[in-house]
């Protein structure tokens, strides 16, 4: 491999990427959302999606719940640099321990009349979405699921007249009697 | 209503602020005044347990932090005003976390109610510097603000050292509240820093080492972190075992250069005989060491056939770089003390004399060399005379960042740990001179010597009047290229000999400059007088600026070229300029 002139050895890796999702709970204390945020951007490490919300009022306890995506090295470099933080309680690879269910919460609107309309209400109710506001010309539905369930929903009324999408990102929890 | 005027505890925030320095048994602080934090500064007016040094600007109260902090074991506190105060201290942060520096920085902050209002001298401070700490905090009611100090104090010196920042506005440094000391629950209960290394891990590196054939002990800074307890075990565990070792920068002293086993400093400056016994084991041994990347060159040829160990306080550094077999996440000394009960009870030092024969051969290759000269003093040559002139004397040695750092590394002699204080990740230009005025506030009678560079030192030169006012007799030791030196090194080897702005240019006069400062200065030309030279200046009980004139042209090797792994080392004899080209051949490396 040729090497460009450099202080720094340059290297390609090649292992393949793997998407995790990982739960954080963290003390809820100002700033403790840019702290994890930064650390992602301020590492190069990815976020695809990003969920946030205080869990346990009394305890000042919230959950992020992050999905990303990087080779096995860099996913574990990213839990341990996640759980070194001060505020952090606790990280868990959902992904890793495969007894994690995963949902997302989307607010899809769709505009249009006649057949387009009819269509969009009769996908709506395979895909057991909920109309939660309607008009004449357009609806609003909600539809909770896993992130793959979400985005063929979307594809599907995009030719049905698709104005917008409002998505919470991905949620996850293990099954079974045990918290985290 | 109760009358709380008598309540000792009820304090203003300024108050509490010295109250606790006091608590956390801080004798010596460095900063520099500023609207945003004259209530504490009151404060220090009106006491006399903490001693302020007035630095020149507020970097330089950052690194003498850090040099008070790394020649002493506690911490370093610095105290700044809001606004450019602030981001004046972001070097020294950021230099503090690459090189886990204990150091805590108090900065005053625009009243509450003006935060966020583009507030004169006014910035983000926790948002600036939340990447560059360990943690930070924006205290914004003094009833927080006694448990914040003592939580910053804790998480700063506990687990992997670092820098904090306490931000404090200055309506809280006016308002009274509650004072308590230091009490367990101050601490986030999420923050538990591992202490103890696993039983099983520690069982499973005790097999591997005394199984090993051709075992190397690398160590690093987190030796000298953990504390003397952790040194004095590395120095019987080498005993013990026989086995060669070698260091980071950062770790230098925890072994002493005198040791028999000792291979010198690993990493692209390194000794051929370190990098080589680092290539070739077969048994790897990492303490407190983070696998930089000055110290693997090309990471997949990195030790190719060996079993690792790795000790480390922060799980974050494990499989960072290199994969490791055996990671210990741990305190170095807490896991040194464990391997060592285990091997002394269940091993015997292994036959490695044939290893030892293969290491001398290497060291014989004296990777070190250089050619004297009695017309010009070569820089190696300055160290090593400045080495010889201070052995045995109570020395600290300081240095800034470039070609003089190496040269203090391979050629000065460190024996003891807390001995050495270097920028080695951050790599700060201009570190060593407030470093050094640090140092010496902690060690008054010692001799402290900033090993510089003509470049470096004029980065932070305006603390020599820190070190005049407070009569802090710092020695800096200029080795004088009239050349950004490292730089330069660089350029010749990789960008076609363009020596693009690394030449100094209109370099002041040291002595006289020495000399405006109120300081002493020493200049010397000839390899003749330079032990003379070196003898005054440690006889003058002054600041001295010592202009040291050296070879110009001299670069810095042996040398791991870009991009190579540890057995294709550039060693000084082979460095002309063919084999050079060829070494650092590929891409558009030499065109």
């Amino acid at each position: 491999m040729n090497q460009p002139a450099s202080a720094y050895f340059i290297e390609d890796r090649h292992d393949p990427n793997e998407t995790h999702t990982l739960a954080v709970l963290v003390q809820n204390e100002p700033g403790v959302l840019a702290r994890v945020i930064g650390l992602f951007s301020g590492r190069g490490y990815n976020i695809e999606s990003l969920t946030v919300s205080e869990t346990e009022a009394q305890k000042h306890l919230s959950r992020i719940t992050i999905v990303t995506t990087g080779t096995p090295m860099v996913i574990a470099q990213i839990k341990n640099q996640l759980d070194r933080m001060i505020p952090v309680y606790q990280v868990v690879d959902m992904t890793q321990t495969k007894r994690s269910i995963e949902r997302e919460l989307a607010m899809v609107k769709v505009r249009g009349q006649g057949e387009h309309r009819v269509e969009a209400l009769r996908l709506a109710d395979a895909f057991r979405a909920r109309v939660i506001d309607a008009t004449t010309e357009s609806f609003v539905f909600e539809i909770t699921g896993n992130t793959d369930k979400i985005n063929q929903f979307i594809d599907l009324m995009r030719p049905l007249g698709l104005v917008e999408v409002s998505r919470t990102g991905v949620a996850a929890i293990g099954r079974g009697p045990e918290g985290m | 209503m109760s009358d709380k005027s008598h309540d000792p505890n009820q304090m203003t925030g300024a108050a509490m602020i010295v109250r606790a320095l006091i608590d956390h048994g801080v004798t010596d602080i460095f900063g520099y005044p500023g609207g945003a934090v004259l209530p504490i500064y009151d404060e220090i007016f009106q006491q006399s347990q903490v001693q302020h040094i007035l630095v020149r600007h507020e970097q330089g109260a950052g690194h003498a932090a850090e040099g008070y902090a790394r020649s002493t074991g506690k911490p370093g506190v610095a105290l700044v005003t809001s606004g450019p105060g602030a981001t004046n201290m972001v070097t020294p942060l950021t230099d503090a976390l690459m090189d886990s520096i204990p150091l805590v920085c108090i900065s005053g902050q625009v009243p509450t109610h003006l935060i966020g209002n583009d507030a004169f001298q006014e910035c983000d401070t926790v948002g600036i510097t939340r990447p560059c700490t360990k943690h930070n905090w924006l205290v914004r009611d003094v009833n927080d603000l006694a448990k914040v100090l003592h939580e910053a104090f804790y998480v700063a010196t506990s687990g992997r050292p670092g820098p904090v920042l306490v931000d404090v506005p200055k309506d809280v440094q006016f308002a009274t509240g509650t004072y308590h000391p230091p009490r367990k629950s101050d601490v986030h209960r999420s923050y538990a820093p591992r202490l103890k290394g696993d039983a099983a891990q520690i069982r499973k590196a005790v097999s591997l080492l005394a199984n090993a054939k051709r075992p190397v002990i690398y160590s690093g800074g987190g030796v000298i972190n953990s504390g003397l307890e952790a040194t004095k075990l590395l120095r019987e565990l080498v005993e013990v075992t026989g086995f060669p070792i070698t260091s980071t920068l950062m770790g230098l002293g925890a072994y002493p250069a005198s040791g028999k086993n000792w291979l010198g400093m690993l990493g692209m400056h390194g000794t051929y005989e370190a990098n080589m016994t680092m290539h070739d084991c077969d048994v790897m041994l990492c303490v407190g060491a983070r696998f930089d990347d000055r110290i693997t060159g090309r990471v997949d040829a990195f030790s190719p056939g060996s079993k690792k160990i790795h000790i480390d306080i922060d799980p974050s550094s494990i499989n960072k770089n290199i994969r490791v077999d055996v990671p210990i996440i741990g305190d170095c000394g807490n896991v040194l003390g464990d391997i060592l009960q285990v091997f002394k009870a269940e091993a015997k030092k292994p036959d490695i004399r044939s290893w030892w024969q293969q290491i001398a051969q290497w060291r014989a290759r004296n990777s070190l060399y250089y050619k004297k000269s009695n017309d010009v003093i070569l820089p190696q040559h300055a160290i090593q005379a400045l080495f010889e002139q201070t052995r045995g004397k109570d020395t600290y040695i300081t240095t800034e960042v470039g070609q003089h750092q190496m040269w203090a590394a391979q050629f000065y002699g460190f024996e003891e740990p807390h001995r050495w204080m270097t920028s080695g990740g951050l790599g700060t230009m201009g570190y060593g001179l407030p470093a050094a005025v640090g140092v010496q506030v902690a060690h008054p009678d010692s001799l402290v010597i900033d090993i510089a560079g003509d470049a470096s030192v004029q980065m932070t030169m305006q603390e020599m009047s820190t070190a005049v006012q407070y009569e802090l007799p710092i020695k800096i030791f200029i080795l004088n290229n009239q050349y950004m030196g490292m730089v330069r090194q660089w350029q010749q080897l990789l960008h076609g000999n363009r020596l693009s702005h690394s030449y100094s240019e209109a370099l002041p006069d040291f002595v006289k400059l020495a000399e405006a400062y109120g300081a002493v200065g020493l200049q010397v030309h000839k390899p003749a007088d330079l032990d003379g030279a070196i003898k005054e200046m440690i006889s003058v009980k002054r600041p001295v600026l010592f202009d040291c004139r050296v070879a110009a042209l001299e670069n810095c090797f042996p040398m791991i070229p870009s991009g190579k792994a540890h057995n294709e080392m550039l060693l000084p004899e082979q460095a002309n300029d063919e084999a050079t080209a060829k070494a650092f051949a590929g891409g558009k490396a030499l065109v």
